[in-house]
């Protein structure tokens, strides 16, 4: 009887005691919160999961390696669910009551306006890892995506060294195609395409028949001059668009489609064969054959345990945003996002296409452009690329508003819309 | 999955893996690749006759030296000039160049041919190489392509496969390089099929017409051949003459696309309705088993979108389990989805009225905020189970493709899904006429308590009516799985297009779902080219909200339940 009183004792001492020896060090040793804001669930889950799997990975290895400042880092994910005013609670959530250092979130437009004023109110950083539509640059996030002159005007450029005169604009419908085309036909205009060489056309999120469209641009395109499709679709309504491209025999020898949202991932559901040579303008393709890539790829499908696992172009913005963040924080010697922000800007790390990117002072990154072909394994592979990176011009020369804007987060200037012509700052200064 | 193809890395790498093809698709292609090099060889030799300039060796070594560069300028350049240099090892060359398997070694510029079976050859000579030592693969671009598509096409017009010929006959007309118009004419005395040969004389008539130093008479004769042709490559080529043409030619040439354009306008008409009907097809596939649901039982089932995306997962789980087990019936893997996915829609819709819809039978708002709370269960468990990524269906090879009837594409996805459609929905009338469960059925929807009195189970009629009405759905997944992305949202994308066909053709009855389906599909597609997608989606919710305000029980009123 004693002895097994004893015996229940000295199992809750000894329980007791263990607890608090697991205990001690936790407490002792804080972490620093990072915040990952991609949807989980819904529309953008296809395309944002990875995008959190990556930041898992980054932060796990970082880790590994000692962590920052001497303290681990600890990722909080949050689950916006592919619902825009969610995504500002869940910003709000993760500042607020997490009290995240940083945060990497976010990939449609929509979204990003959306929780750009929670970061600029709570004083907070967006590491945002997308291409997308320029015509912004909040004090608060940075742009680790292309803007325009990265991504779609080197596009066209190429087309046309290519001998294309005639354009078929193909969008879906919502801010970035629309703002995207804005600037692509003003651009176009002043390469001397005619304005009745363009045609423009926008289809809802999820399009499925595209018979009609695939049709129309087949006639559009049997002119005699040379036709190409600009394709800024956007999401999973690409699939049966390329369907049905290469079901009604739209070679890319006759007609090529060059695309800005289709990466290795969106590709990964397709029947390939049909669509050689179609083309896709990014920064980063997985086949892009330097050291650092075959690293950066190893390292992913060990981490996904998945031997075939594909990397893409957001998933690069995201591991040279990290990169840019760990360096920022061990220079300020802080993880304050004051002082975070201002070492930020400066920040050279290297790409995985064997480039160096650096931030820079309109929030965003230098990047190299590639044009590259769809080959039959789903894989794209390069035809043409920059020499070197190319700055982003945030405020497009090519539209009418955003011409005189410029964009500069240093002191004395802090502003993100600064009008050269009038001299006044217009947007949040700080 | 082109799991087995994605060897990304690989193809830029120094080392050289193959990137083999899956091996249900390497033992088709291997036949008719070896039938073909032997063949172009041949040809090549013809074709070396014809134009009788020997070869020089050192003309050739110089060629295919080109082909070890970066610039793709140079590597189409170099095709050219290796198709009209009347080499015999030229074909072998420029056909690996065409398969990915031409590469060089950027030391000393050899290049060398990467057999099938991973052996290398010397490109220059044709003997074995033993250790070729790291090498780079010669890169394509479409440039590169085009010029290949040109050679390749001016190599087989005499080849034995007819389709061969008029891909060949095809790429000429493309090209319209005047270097194979001596091979043309060979050709098109040869030629037997009707078909084929007159493919060949309109490349011959598109290689005078674009070539300058032709007469001006045969130039303008050849414009009237590619204006018996009359479709868009004809009106492409017509418009693709250059600047400097004498004017004679080009009036023919303008005169001539205007007509073409004129036809061409009727045949667009009949491609909208042909678009309509399939966009009608698919409409009526997703609304038909609610017509069933809602028509007989009045539930409305906002869960119906979800039946469709089970049905359309199954097709998915088949496949996955045919490639596992049986790779060779993968052609037929959606003969085998249909009954499996109607068994498992069909299932997963009796075991909802079982158990939640059989209790809320005539509260009308409660079943539909409880169907909406099922759908959003169902499509967390798929994205949970199967992952929020879409995933892959295969279209079976007799599905893909198109046919030309006329100037009208007929898509053979598109074709097999009207037909399928119709056999459902003939199976469904012929059932709900002549079986007894079809009569009990149509008794139950006309007078539930009449019916009830005469002996019918209201309540089993009404849980195997749910799961017919659920299956019809699962069959629409599957047809819906090979023009749209399998992932958990799919049924969300059709529940609005079912209830708006339901509603507007009358609740409850099969031809009126039928009507209403081929009439919104091919006003859609009228619609759709002059005011876009989106405002044409518009346009027809608004007519539809106008029509029921005039008409509130659709086209085809029924009377019974519904009624009451």
């Amino acid at each position: 009887m004693l002895n097994l009183k004893s015996k229940v004792l000295g199992l809750v001492a000894g329980a007791a005691m263990a607890a608090g020896v697991l205990a001690a060090p936790a407490k002792a040793q804080e972490t620093i919160k990072i915040g990952i804001l991609h949807s989980l669930s819904g529309t953008m889950a296809i395309s944002e999961t990875t995008l959190k799997d990556v930041m898992l990975m980054l932060i796990e290895e970082q880790n590994k390696r000692g962590g920052v400042l001497g303290k681990k880092l600890e990722p909080v994910v949050v689950d916006p669910a592919s619902n825009w005013p969610l995504f500002a609670e869940k910003a709000r959530e993760l500042i607020a009551q997490h009290k995240v250092a940083v945060t990497f979130g976010c990939w449609t437009s929509v979204s990003r306006k959306s929780v750009l004023p929670v970061f600029e109110e709570l004083n907070s950083i967006l590491f945002y890892p997308v291409q997308y539509e320029g015509e912004e640059s909040s004090p608060n996030i940075f742009y680790t995506g292309a803007a325009p002159n990265q991504q779609a005007i080197p596009a066209i450029d190429y087309l046309l060294s290519e001998g294309v005169k005639r354009f078929v604009l193909e969008g879906t419908d919502y801010v970035y195609p629309r703002t995207t085309n804005r600037i692509l036909e003003a651009y176009l205009l002043s390469k001397g395409i005619k304005a009745e060489d363009i045609s423009t056309n926008y289809t809802p999120f999820g399009h499925s028949d595209w018979q009609t469209r695939v049709a129309t641009i087949k006639r559009f395109g049997s002119t005699g001059v040379k036709t190409a499709v600009v394709s800024t679709i956007n999401g999973d309504a690409n699939v049966p668009f390329y369907k049905e491209l290469g079901n009604q025999g739209v070679k890319a020898t006759d007609i090529p489609v060059i695309a800005f949202s289709v990466g290795e991932e969106e590709l990964a559901g397709i029947d390939t064969k049909p669509l050689v040579g179609h083309l896709a303008a990014w920064n980063y393709f997985q086949s892009v054959d330097t050291p650092a890539n075959r690293d950066f790829i190893a390292r992913w499908r060990a981490f996904k345990k998945n031997e075939r696992a594909v990397t893409n172009d957001p998933m690069e913005a995201h591991v040279i945003g990290f990169a840019m963040w760990v360096k920022a924080v061990e220079a300020a010697g802080t993880t304050d996002a004051t002082a975070v922000r201002r070492a930020m800007i400066g920040i050279a790390v290297p790409n995985l296409t064997g480039g160096i990117s650096t931030m820079m002072p309109n929030h965003h990154i230098t990047k190299p452009v590639l044009i590259g072909e769809i080959q039959e394994n789903g894989q794209i592979q390069t035809v043409w690329q920059t020499p070197g990176t190319v700055v982003a011009q945030e405020w497009s020369p090519h539209l009418e508003g955003s011409r005189d804007l410029i964009a500069d987060h240093r002191p004395p200037m802090n502003c993100g819309n600064f009008n050269v012509r009038t001299g006044r700052c217009g947007g949040a200064q700080r | 999955m082109n799991a087995s193809t994605r060897s990304g890395l690989d193809s830029g790498s120094g080392t050289l893996r193959p990137c083999s093809p899956p091996p249900a698709a390497r033992d088709k292609d291997i036949g008719p690749i070896r039938a073909l090099s032997a063949f172009l060889v041949a040809a090549l030799a013809a074709f070396v006759l014809i134009l009788a300039g020997p070869a020089r060796a050192q003309d050739h070594a110089a060629l295919v030296q080109r082909f070890a560069t970066e610039s793709f300028n140079d590597i189409a350049g170099a095709v050219n000039g290796l198709a009209t240099s009347g080499s015999p090892r030229a074909a072998p060359v420029i056909e690996a160049l065409r398969d990915g398997r031409l590469v060089y070694r950027a030391g000393d510029r050899q290049v060398f041919i990467r057999r099938p079976d991973n052996s290398f050859v010397n490109a220059l000579t044709g003997e074995p190489a033993a250790d070729v030592g790291t090498t780079r693969p010669v890169r394509l671009n479409n440039n590169v392509r085009r010029a290949i598509d040109a050679a390749v096409g001016a190599l087989s017009l005499l080849h034995p496969d007819p389709a061969r010929r008029t891909s060949a006959a095809e790429a000429v007309f493309k090209s319209r390089d005047s270097a194979a118009l001596a091979a043309l004419d060979a050709a098109i005395g040869q030629e037997r099929d009707p078909r084929i040969r007159k493919l060949m004389e309109e490349a011959r008539a598109a290689v005078v017409v674009a070539n300058p130093q032709a007469a001006e008479a045969d130039r303008i004769a050849a414009i009237g051949i590619i204006q018996r042709r009359g479709d868009q490559d004809a009106l492409a080529m017509l418009g693709s003459l250059p600047a400097t043409t004498p004017p004679l030619v080009r009036e023919a040439a303008e005169s001539a696309a205007v007509g073409i354009r004129r036809t061409l306008a009727v045949w667009e008409a009949g491609q909208n309705v042909w678009h309509g009907i399939s966009l009608g097809s698919v409409l009526l596939l997703a609304a038909i088993g609610l017509a069933i649901t809602f028509g007989v039982m009045g539930v409305i089932n906002m869960a119906h979108g979800e039946m469709v995306m089970i049905g359309a997962y199954t097709t998915f789980v088949v496949q996955q389990t045919i490639r596992t087990v049986a790779p060779g019936l993968m052609d037929v893997s959606l003969f085998i989805a249909l009954p499996m996915a109607f068994l498992v829609a069909g299932a997963i819709g009796v075991a909802i009225e079982r158990l939640i819809i059989r209790h809320l039978y005539g509260r009308a708002l409660e079943t539909l905020l409880a169907t909406w709370g099922v759908s959003l269960v169902l499509q967390q468990a798929v994205r949970t189970w199967f992952g929020p990524t879409n995933r892959e269906v295969t279209t079976p090879s007799w599905m893909s493709g198109s046919i030309e009837i006329g100037h009208l594409a007929i898509t053979a996805n598109r074709l097999a899904i009207i037909v399928f459609a119709i056999i459902v929905f003939a199976a469904l009338l012929l059932f709900l006429k002549r079986t007894p469960f079809g009569l009990q059925t149509r008794a139950v929807t006309q007078n539930r308590r009449m019916a009830g009195a005469m002996g019918i189970r209201t309540n089993w009629v009404d849980a195997f009516t749910f799961g017919l009405g659920s299956g019809i759905a699962g069959l629409a997944g599957v047809a819906l799985s090979q023009i749209d992305n399998v992932s958990p949202n799919l049924g969300q994308a059709y529940i609005i297009d079912s209830f708006m066909v339901v509603v507007f053709g009358g609740v409850g009855n099969l031809w009126g779902t039928l009507v209403a389906a081929m009439t919104l599909g091919i006003a859609n597609k009228f619609l759709e080219p002059y005011a876009g997608a989106v405002l044409g989606k518009i346009l027809l919710l608004v007519f539809i909200i106008l029509f029921i305000q005039k008409r509130p029980r659709g086209l085809f009123a029924l009377k019974g339940r519904a009624v009451e």
